[in-house]
């Protein structure tokens, strides 16, 4: 490994010294065939090359396009109703701003080798031109209406609010992992209150759930179906969830790149995002041909030294898979305080990992 | 007769001390200290800003190169870099909090340290006085205290990267609640109040930088030498110099306030917040009110770097053109535009933080119209060069170069202006590629532009040509050889800030190509090692400059002496008859600025 690493270095050393030796052999050479003479020649040269790289150039984007393209999301299609009109939106944008560079990048590069320096050649005296200039005002002026215009529609289509009906779920972020919150069968998320968060005590989120004089607080019955969940978030295909988003630490950012969202999570502001996914993991799956598939939840805002772990898995199932798993969760509540548990099962292996699994990440 | 009494007498108004310069060369003894450290002449101190700004820039390029070796390697062991990082790089790999560290400096270093003190710094100190016709800045004292704050601003940042709990490591955008609590990453720790310092300390160089060059421009400009006559040059860094003085206060503010949240108990920023095991006091502050102080400092700096390179690209694109700037009241009247525009759009960086979506439409309106201006200003670039007769200097190529990466670029920028689709490309590779190529190297190729034009009349001696010329094709090819295939990685949306993907199903498809710009990143830090060399070995034995106006430009510091001393001039301050782009006019192929109008002249 050392040695490979010297010889890396002294080839770089090597090449280097011989680069610059032959630039200065040249300026000698320059210097003795006539500055002018040099001059000439290094203009043709560099006018060839900025017609190849010109050619290359656009080779190369079209190549890049071919290699690339399948590594995007595109070829799968929007995962969301919602992202049908991001991805619509970002086709719209290519085709202007495609256009628009090919012709530009042309035009430079072109100018650049058609019109280099020539013996005889007089360059135009041409300071201004009103209505040239005007034209390339307006025109793009009209292109970027255009584009405001359908940007503007799908932005307030998306940000509007949930349809009726649509699924809640509360996500929280926190260093560095995700914890999910049902509001259980009464539709209604408990009172959180962040001082009362106790990782210890099963309540990651501080569900008020029962009365306390110091800090004011009374219990808040609506927490006591809520179920709290970490990593993973269960949602319904083809119907709308909204995500109430929060922090309990710094700034998170709950990125849904398979359905083109993401929003912050803010400590002490909530926000909320709405989508209906279009497929199940399970379709999903054989859409792309990868039997791993998985919808990834990204931390996309900068949130200490485990950013890059921060990450959180969308199941979305059918309406009765969802039922099924849904029935299996035990409130919060009873997890926490299992001798209040009206139906007081002995088993409760599955729960007893969460704890252990806050505790860890905690910890880091 | 008359004239010429009252020019002297408007001479003497202007620049008091303007005949104190000539005797004062011939007996006054300056010292070291006075002429190359505590200098006070205004070429002496651009010049330390420059290589002050190249010091950062390799170091700031030597951290991107080490990062990137993590991201396309991500396995791999370099046990050389335990050498050079120690526990690091414990058994030569990256750990993630020097990961994030270097990340954090590269992103503060560039854009601060050389983009605005080096790129800025530099043409606006060397540029203004010699372009306006005045013997120094307005304020001489000033200007090298402008100086010596940015250099106190770098001691106390280099100072950081030593500290045990490592400098600053949460992103150069510093968003609370991270930046502000130490236990949330051990870079927030005594490394953030360094950061706070240094950076508090850098916008007192920028704003005593900016006042001074507002003033010199608008009133030391020689006779003759209206605004309108002003070289695009001048134009740019007065619109650089207001952008900085109308916002660094308030980034400065965004400061003061995350000071007193780190250590006085105050909750500007902070509410709501548990963390290792333990609630804070804190309730009721706005995270988000740190962003909107940051952005409205942010946006405009983007501009803050570009206009410079803008107004050199045009200078430079002309003068090797042999062909007047296309449209010059367009290109300030575009100027200006975007200088206002940029104080009104910052919380496009912030659409998905919660933003209410009614206010984010403005924001995308506003945005989306600053296209209009960079067209404006492609477009006049392009006719510049139709029908010319060009030469190509290496600083016409990264002029040209700047052009192209400008267009492709600003296109991106309409992408994310977006507020829809930036719903979907906030925060991925797309988003690094766009400000890399549009504010990164697209600015970096006006400065290297600069450079190379300017060069001669700094040191009085060519840079190598042909180094030039190499340097000038690695680094375009490079440049998007790196940040081209980035946009695909952020359409798949990978997120930026990452320290490895590995446990990523969406994203570890990417290492191939991680790989290759890894490569080719190396390869184009090593073509900037070129260009130092050829930079500071031309300084002592370059090609020595024998004429006055080897470029054979209009503007008004190629009538100075081939080595101008202190005052710029060695006679009276010439007068100014003309616009600075008489090239190729009634068949002349330039009529400098000091030409008298002849009154058979064609008028345009």
């Amino acid at each position: 490994m050392s040695t490979t690493t010297y010889l890396v270095i002294a080839a770089a050393v090597l090449v280097f010294i011989v680069i610059f030796q032959i630039a200065k052999a040249s300026e000698y050479v320059s210097v003795l065939k006539g500055e002018d003479h040099s001059r000439k020649q290094n203009n043709r040269i560099n006018g060839f090359m900025l017609l190849g790289f010109m050619i290359l150039g656009f080779i190369g984007v079209w190549y890049c396009n071919k290699l690339l393209y399948k590594t995007t999301l595109f070829p799968q299609g929007s995962a969301s109703v919602e992202g049908e009109k991001i991805d619509e939106m970002f086709m719209i944008t290519t085709a202007v701003t495609g256009i628009i560079f090919v012709i530009t990048q042309f035009l430079l590069f072109y100018f650049a080798w058609k019109y280099q320096e020539k013996e005889g050649q007089k360059a135009f005296f041409f300071p201004h031109n009103n209505k040239l200039e005007l034209i390339w005002t307006v025109i793009p002026a009209i292109f970027l209406t255009v584009l405001v215009v359908f940007g503007l529609k799908f932005w307030f289509r998306i940000t509007s609010d949930a349809p009726k009906g649509a699924l809640e779920v509360e996500i929280v972020g926190k260093q560095f992992g995700w914890i999910m919150r049902y509001p259980g069968k009464d539709k209604n998320f408990g009172r959180t209150y962040f001082r009362v968060i106790s990782d210890e005590n099963n309540n990651s989120l501080g569900q008020v759930w029962e009365n306390n004089d110091s800090l004011r607080l009374t219990a808040d019955p609506a927490n006591y179906d809520d179920v709290v969940t970490t990593t993973t978030m269960y949602v319904v295909k083809d119907r709308a969830v909204k995500l109430i988003i929060n922090s309990r630490d710094v700034i998170h950012d709950v990125g849904l790149n398979h359905f083109r969202l993401k929003m912050d999570a803010v400590p002490g502001i909530p926000t909320t995002l709405w989508f209906t996914p279009k497929y199940t993991t399970k379709e999903m799956k054989e859409r792309t041909g990868n039997p791993d598939f998985v919808y990834e939840i990204s931390c996309d805002q900068m949130c200490g030294n485990g950013h890059y772990s921060m990450r959180g898995i969308v199941e979305v199932v059918t309406q009765e898979e969802f039922d099924v798993w849904m029935a299996k969760q035990k409130p919060n509540y009873y997890v926490a305080k299992p001798e209040k548990d009206p139906s007081a099962a002995p088993a409760v292996a599955d729960t007893t990992a969460k704890p252990a699994a806050i505790a860890a990440v905690v910890k880091k | 007769m008359s004239s010429e009494a009252t020019h002297i007498q408007q001479q003497t108004l202007t620049v008091p001390h303007e005949t104190h310069v000539e005797i004062h060369h011939d007996h006054h003894h300056e010292t070291f200290l006075t002429k190359y450290v505590f200098s006070q002449d205004h070429k002496t101190i651009a010049k330390q800003f420059l290589i002050t700004g190249m010091f950062w820039a390799l170091i700031g390029g030597l951290f991107s190169v080490i990062f990137r070796l993590q991201l396309g390697f991500p396995e791999a062991k370099f046990p050389w870099m335990e050498i050079l990082l120690g526990e690091w790089a414990k058994g030569g790999q990256l750990q993630a909090e020097a990961y994030y560290a270097l990340v954090t400096m590269h992103g503060t270093v560039l854009v601060f340290f050389v983009l605005t003190a080096g790129l800025s710094g530099t043409f606006a100190n060397f540029l203004i006085p010699l372009q306006v016709g005045a013997r120094d800045m307005a304020s001489p004292f000033l200007n090298m205290l402008s100086y010596w704050f940015f250099f106190t601003a770098s001691i106390v940042m280099l100072s950081s990267l030593f500290v045990q709990t490592g400098p600053f490591s949460g992103g150069w955008t510093a968003y609370p609640p991270l930046s502000a609590l130490g236990e949330a990453s051990p870079g927030s720790k005594v490394g953030m109040d360094l950061w706070l310092i240094s950076m508090s300390l850098f916008v007192v160089s920028s704003l005593l930088g900016g006042l001074n060059y507002i003033a010199t421009i608008l009133n030391m400009r020689t006779k003759g030498m209206s605004m309108t006559r002003l070289p695009l040059t001048i134009w740019a860094l007065f619109f650089t110099a207001v952008l900085g003085v109308l916002s660094f206060p308030v980034l400065f503010s965004g400061f003061i306030l995350l000071i007193f949240d780190r250590h006085f108990g105050t909750s500007f920023y902070l509410s709501d917040i548990y963390i290792n095991g333990q609630a804070l006091p804190n309730e009721g502050g706005s995270a988000i009110l740190y962003q909107h102080l940051f952005w409205f400092l942010g946006h405009p700096e983007v501009y803050i770097i570009l206009l410079p390179a803008m107004g050199m690209a045009s200078e430079i694109l002309s003068v090797n053109s042999r062909k007047p700037i296309f449209g010059y009241m367009a290109m300030v009247g575009s100027l200006f535009a975007i200088t206002i525009l940029a104080f009104l759009v910052w919380a496009h960086h912030m659409f998905v933080t919660g933003l209410n979506p009614f206010l984010g439409a403005f924001f995308v309106l506003l945005t989306l119209l600053i296209a209009v201006p960079s067209a404006i200003k492609v477009f006049n670039w392009l006719t510049t060069l139709w029908k010319g007769n060009i030469r190509f200097t290496p600083g016409m190529l990264f002029a040209m170069g700047f052009v192209s990466l400008f267009i492709s670029g600003g296109l991106t920028g309409i992408f994310l202006g977006n507020s829809s689709l930036d719903i979907h490309l906030h925060d991925t590779y797309f988003v690094v590629a766009h400000f890399h190529i549009v504010m990164g190297v697209a600015s970096m190729f006006g400065m290297f532009a600069g450079i190379y034009h300017w060069y001669p009349k700094m040191y009085s001696r060519y840079l190598n040509n042909t180094l030039g010329y190499i340097h000038f094709w690695v680094t375009m090819i490079g440049a998007y050889l790196i940040f081209w295939p980035m946009h695909y990685e952020g359409l798949a949306g990978m997120p930026r800030r990452y320290y490895k993907f590995d446990i990523w199903e969406s994203f570890k498809h990417f290492g191939t190509l991680n790989q290759f710009i890894s490569i080719v990143s190396i390869i184009v830090f090593l073509a900037q090692i070129l260009f130092l060399v050829n930079f500071f070995y031309s300084i002592w034995k370059g090609r020595k400059v024998t004429t006055q106006n080897p470029w054979g430009a209009n503007t008004l510091e190629w009538t100075t002496p081939i080595t101008p001393g202190h005052g710029n001039w060695s006679g009276e301050i010439p007068e100014v008859h003309r616009w600075a782009y008489d090239y190729g006019k009634d068949g002349k192929e330039f009529i400098t600025q000091v030409t008298p109008v002849d009154d058979s002249e064609s008028k345009h």
